[in-house]
């Protein structure tokens, strides 16, 4: 168990898979319950490999490696270091959470839980392999659950939408994996493994072509502007629990991407590509902060809000500087917390109600107090309240900015008045005002929905208060990828 | 230290919050009481803290590490020195009184745990905000008194009106506090920290810095948004949608201070901008003359009050950008006595009769004898009438503006003192005296826990100008200044003389309109029928937004989405079907084209094998024949 922690992690829910495959499709029970078991232990075991984790360190830790297909020397290589295990983390509370929001699925349960289930292995796998091909592996295997999941259970428009998520995110990373190719043929002797690829230099052109490939990847996950009308099709017609899980943690895998490969392996191509990313990140913040207000479905306001708040990914990631990175990672962190927070309280209201159309309600307030509360904590947690986590990310985020480029700071500020403009909107809509008579006694939010809320409440109260408790995990890491950057760039 | 005990200032009303918000049904009625029992501890606890303070004019504070910046750590913790001691006295003070107010006053109320929760977590905000040691820690409590703000604002959110006076308050607020981020954020790239002790210092060093005067304008910004300030006032006068003690408390006496109290924080950074100064100056000239003219004829008790409150907030703000910190925040603290007083002497009012149209009042001295007397003394210092808080202060400020360069902000100061004392005394006259105009009111006073706040108050607002008088040597004046220059403060009485009469006078004037000619107000509203016009429109400013920021803000959001859907995804789509009709295309393709070529060969091997089976007839003759034939070619070309 030692030393195969980060395989468990990995492979735990592959099993969970398998025991549902053999369980008889009526024990529906049964498989909640082991779906549940297993996504807890998921987490405990991130738990545990909290504890071996040492934040100090800047390097990868926990690693193992076999070899896997050694005619193309192709290994089995898993690690964690301060840039993915925060993402470990989140996939691991949030897989738990939104296996928790499944229950009120009452279609093909076991098909469900076993596709839900692989798709955890799949997230886990891509934040933990340090190898390009496996980690090409996995992130392809993700798409597969994901494309069954929004297809089968999803709502009216749900083939549109899976196939238009499926087809567009494998076009982009098919650039990914020519890019993948190219670095393997690259090297000397030619090699998979990443940690051996940053330390190999690579001159300019070749730089500037392979990060462009990996970007069309990476830019159509997060999703970076213009390649984003993916989103809000996918949000809207995905189950509640995907749609936490898209949000949560599917988009962190392209920002994450930036982290882990395109940054450290292609800096002066980052550099020279830094114009453009800060510009694609303040039209993303307030283009989609526009899109947002205009909307008057609950939830394509949430997905619109999401392209908004990645935004802010970005922005850190073009500051280029410690803050601005560190603000970059925490956000990503953050925005998972929040926005998939948000995307359980429209699935609340949904269940209920039917409908997602803002308009529809009206001073559903007084009936719901509950709920109500809730919502405009997560509301002002997503608007950047202080107190709460999304402002210190968006503060270290626009500091780190700032000291790049003030215009641009300045105008991704436009963004964060607009997020406090549509979630009023929205809490106004629903919340305030006189009942709308059709809601009259709405049936307060339960138990079960509270338990899927909460945890998550008390992380984004706690990294508010003091963020430290985050970052201490990031910043070494960071820091040490700045100062490698440095060296390689001229 | 000794003085750590400030930390557990703020965190009394902080329990008090989370008590009654999580266990609200529970306690029930008893939130009050775990309230005020915060508040009133916090008050304790501060109180050897600000005399400690005010004895030594000593600067006492402590903090510990909160988050690393790349090199800077940003260190949270309190900073108590004279300024922030003499607004922390203010506010526990002030706060718990208004919150035992509130117990009588929100007495039936459904909601009255949870209105007790808010209040509390903004006392919580309130107390950090004040005793704050760094920028960083006062923007975020200066944030959560926002959202406090917007939940009281909308506490009884089934209104309509009150739904969007919440929303309008949070945003317009918040677009002054991207100002504030901004400006701290331009403030800490320029000199490298966020503390306000040792601000001066920072400053000094970078006196040169470009990115300075920006800073400063950056924040006061967030001032603006805050306190009301034009042209981002325009939230005030709605906010008194919430219940009265809120406006009394948040919309009167500390929060909508706290710009103030902002701007004179960073005060050592304004004193080195001119350019700011001048800004700041001009802003809070414009703020107290225009607030003034729109209380002239106000008719919502609580709006006359509100547009008063924005107007001497732009005195204070005025004080500050001419110079006079001491002026400023010492009007500042004499303000929320007697604004608070007038507030809850409205919501007395209110409580009363049940309504808030002074149209509709009118004699009520006889009936409410408490709320008339306490609410006169408060007019009485607001109008600046000697020897009441008010006047000092107001008479700092006057002497600052006759100090400084321009007199022009002199002169709109004292003519906008003469419309205070007669839009508040118009105010007195048509609640209190003449007859009653609608004979439906039956009024009565209120309760105890309602008028004996008021007489606390009232103590203060006419004695709390005593240690900026001359009668204690201008004990406030050096004070503020740590005792570190005991300067000799003149008295100007050329200034204090006219203050008095534009005071005295405009009672006069509403005495004679409203009491002894009544029709004659009519007449002089004809008479300015322009100004009268725009003085009740509000000037138009709510107008202006709609139509040149909402409208179009929602419009552009509406058109970029039709982009987002029309030529963003479009584009995708058309990638999709382009795909499409491309496969189409290459089917056929392949049908005709490759499918033919292959079907092709085999047509065209056919074909010809059929016709050169032809020669394979199996006859010798005829393969002798062709042998011949062949020779004879060949023979004629070898031979030719």
């Amino acid at each position: 168990m030692e030393s195969h922690l980060l395989t468990w992690i990995v492979f735990t829910p592959l099993i969970g898979s398998f025991l549902i495959m053999l369980t008889p499709k009526a024990a529906t029970d049964k498989i909640k319950w082991i779906a549940t078991a297993v996504t807890s232990i998921v987490l405990l075991l991130a738990v545990m490999a909290l504890f071996r984790f040492d934040p100090s360190q800047s390097g990868f830790q926990l690693v193992q490696r076999h070899a896997w297909i050694p005619q193309f020397n192709v290994q089995y290589i898993l690690g964690t270091d301060g840039i993915s295990f925060p993402m470990v983390f989140l996939t691991a509370i949030m897989s738990l959470l939104a296996c928790v929001a499944s229950f009120n699925i009452t279609e093909r349960q076991k098909e469900y839980y076993l596709l839900y289930l692989l798709l955890e292995t799949g997230m886990m796998g891509t934040f933990l392999a340090l190898d390009l091909f496996l980690f090409y592996v996995f992130w392809e295997i993700v798409l597969v659950p994901m494309y069954f999941l929004i297809g089968i259970w999803g709502g009216p428009r749900k083939e549109y939408a899976a196939i238009k998520f499926f087809l567009y995110t494998l076009a982009g990373s098919l650039f990914m994996l020519l890019g993948i190719l190219a670095l393997y043929l690259k090297t000397s002797p030619h090699t998979f493994d990443l940690t051996v690829i940053t330390q190999t230099g690579f001159d300019f052109g070749f730089q500037k072509i392979i990060f462009m490939a990996f970007f069309l990847g990476f830019a159509i996950k997060v999703p970076i502007f213009p390649f984003h009308t993916w989103l809000p099709d996918a949000h809207v017609e995905a189950p509640t629990p995907i749609s936490v899980i898209l949000a949560g943690v599917l988009l962190k895998m392209g920002t994450y991407g930036f982290f882990r490969f395109s940054y450290p392996l292609f800096p002066d191509a980052a550099m020279w590509f830094r114009p453009a990313m800060a510009l694609l990140a303040v039209i993303g913040i307030v283009y989609g902060g526009f899109c947002a207000l205009a909307q008057s479905d609950f939830k394509k306001m949430v997905a619109y809000s999401s392209v908004s708040h990645m935004g802010f990914v970005l922005l850190g990631l073009a500051a280029l500087n410690s803050i601005g990175l560190n603000g970059a990672m925490l956000q990503m962190f953050t925005h998972g917390t929040i926005t998939g927070g948000l995307f359980l309280l429209v699935g609340v209201l949904y269940d209920r109600t039917h409908t997602r159309d803002l308009n529809a309600f009206g001073g559903i307030g007084s009936q719901v107090p509950i709920y109500a509360g809730i919502l405009i904590f997560y509301s002002m947690a997503s608007l950047g309240l202080p107190g709460l986590s999304g402002f210190i990310s968006e503060f270290m985020t626009l500091l780190g900015s700032y000291q790049y480029h003030k215009f641009y700071t300045g105008l991704a500020c436009i963004g964060i008045i607009l997020a406090a403009t549509y979630l009023l909107y929205m809490l106004q809509r629903i919340l305030l005002g006189p009942l709308n008579e059709k809601w009259r006694g709405l049936a307060e939010i339960n138990g079960r929905e509270i338990f899927t809320l909460v945890p998550l409440m008390i992380l984004i109260v706690v990294v508010g208060i003091y963020p430290s408790i985050i970052l201490q995990y990031m910043t070494p890491t960071i820091d040490a990828m700045l100062a490698n950057m440095g060296a390689i760039l001229p | 230290m000794v003085t750590d005990s400030a930390y557990l200032i703020p965190l009394f009303p902080l329990l008090a919050f989370v008590i009654n918000i999580f266990f609200g049904k529970k306690v029930g009625k008893r939130s009050a009481g775990i309230s005020i029992a915060a508040s009133a501890v916090s008050f304790a606890i501060s109180l050897p803290l600000v005399m400690k303070v005010a004895s030594t004019g000593a600067v006492y504070q402590n903090a510990f590490d909160w988050l690393a910046l790349d090199g800077y750590t940003v260190r949270m913790g309190y900073l108590l020195d004279p300024l922030s001691a003499t607004i922390l006295f203010m506010v526990t003070l002030v706060g718990t009184l208004i919150q035992i107010y509130s117990m009588g006053y929100m007495h039936d109320d459904p909601r009255f745990s949870r209105f007790f929760a808010y209040v509390s977590l903004f006392m919580f905000a309130m107390l950090t905000l004040v005793i704050s040691n760094n920028y960083m820690l006062f923007f975020m409590s200066w944030e959560i008194m926002g959202l406090c703000s917007y939940l009281l604002i909308g506490f009884w959110f089934e209104k309509n009106s009150a739904a969007n006076a919440s929303k309008k308050a949070f945003l317009t607020t918040r677009v002054g506090d991207i100002g504030l981020f901004l400006g701290i954020l331009t403030l800490f790239v320029a000199i490298g920290t966020l503390n306000f002790d040792g601000l001066g210092d920072a400053v000094k060093s970078q006196a040169q810095n470009a990115l300075l005067p920006w800073a400063m304008v950056l924040i006061f910004c967030g001032a603006i948004g805050k306190s009301g300030q034009f042209p981002l006032h325009v939230w005030l006068p709605d906010a008194m949608e919430g219940p009265t003690p809120v406006s009394a408390l948040i919309h009167a006496a500390t929060m909508v201070a706290a710009g103030v109290y902002l701007v004179a924080r960073s005060f050592p950074l304004l004193e080195a901008c001119p350019q700011a100064m001048t800004v700041v100056a001009t802003v809070g000239t414009i703020t107290a003359f225009m607030a003034a003219f729109i209380a002239l004829t106000a008719t919502d008790i609580k709006k006359v009050l509100a547009y008063s409150t924005v107007s001497q907030l732009g005195y204070m703000v005025t004080a500050l950008g001419l110079g006079g910190l001491a002026a400023g925040t010492f009007h500042l603290t004499t303000h929320a006595f007697f604004k608070a007083l007038l507030f809850m002497g409205a919501g007395s009012v209110i409580h009363g009769t049940g309504t808030q149209d002074i149209r509709e009042l009118g004699g009520l001295f006889g009936k409410m004898k408490s709320t008339a007397w306490t609410f006169l003394i408060a007019s009485l210092a607001i109008a600046g009438v000697p020897p009441l808080s008010g006047f000092w202060s107001k008479d700092e400020i006057l002497l600052t503006a006759y100090r400084s360069e321009s007199s022009l902000i002199y002169w709109i100061l004292i003519l906008t003192s003469f419309m205070t004392a007669f839009y508040m005394f118009r105010l007195v006259f048509l609640t209190f005296f003449g007859k009653p105009r609608n004979p439906k009111i039956h009024a009565h006073e209120s309760p105890l826990s309602m008028t004996l706040p008021l007489w606390v108050l009232a103590v203060g607002a006419i004695v709390m100008g005593l240690p900026g008088s001359p009668f204690m040597h201008h004990w406030y004046q050096n004070f503020i200044h740590g005792f570190h220059h005991q300067g000799h403060h003149e008295v100007n009485i050329g200034v204090m003389i006219s203050s008095v009469i534009v005071g005295l006078g405009g009672i006069s004037l509403a005495f004679i309109l409203y009491i002894l000619k009544p029709l004659l107000a009519e007449t002089l509203t004809k008479v300015f029928r322009p100004l009268h016009t725009a003085s009740l429109n509000k000037l138009w400013f709510d107008e202006f937004y709609v139509a040149c920021l909402i409208r179009p803000f929602h419009w552009l959001g509406r058109i970029m989405f039709g982009f987002d859907q029309k030529v963003v995804d479009g584009a995708v789509n058309g990638t999709g079907r382009g795909t499409m009709f491309t496969s189409v295309i290459h089917d056929l393709f392949d049908k005709y084209v490759v499918d033919g070529l292959v079907n092709f060969t085999g047509y065209f091997t056919q074909f010809w094998s059929a016709v050169i089976r032809r020669i394979q007839t199996g006859f010798v003759q005829n393969y002798m024949l062709i042998m011949f034939v062949s020779v004879l070619i060949f023979m004629y070309l070898e031979l030719r």
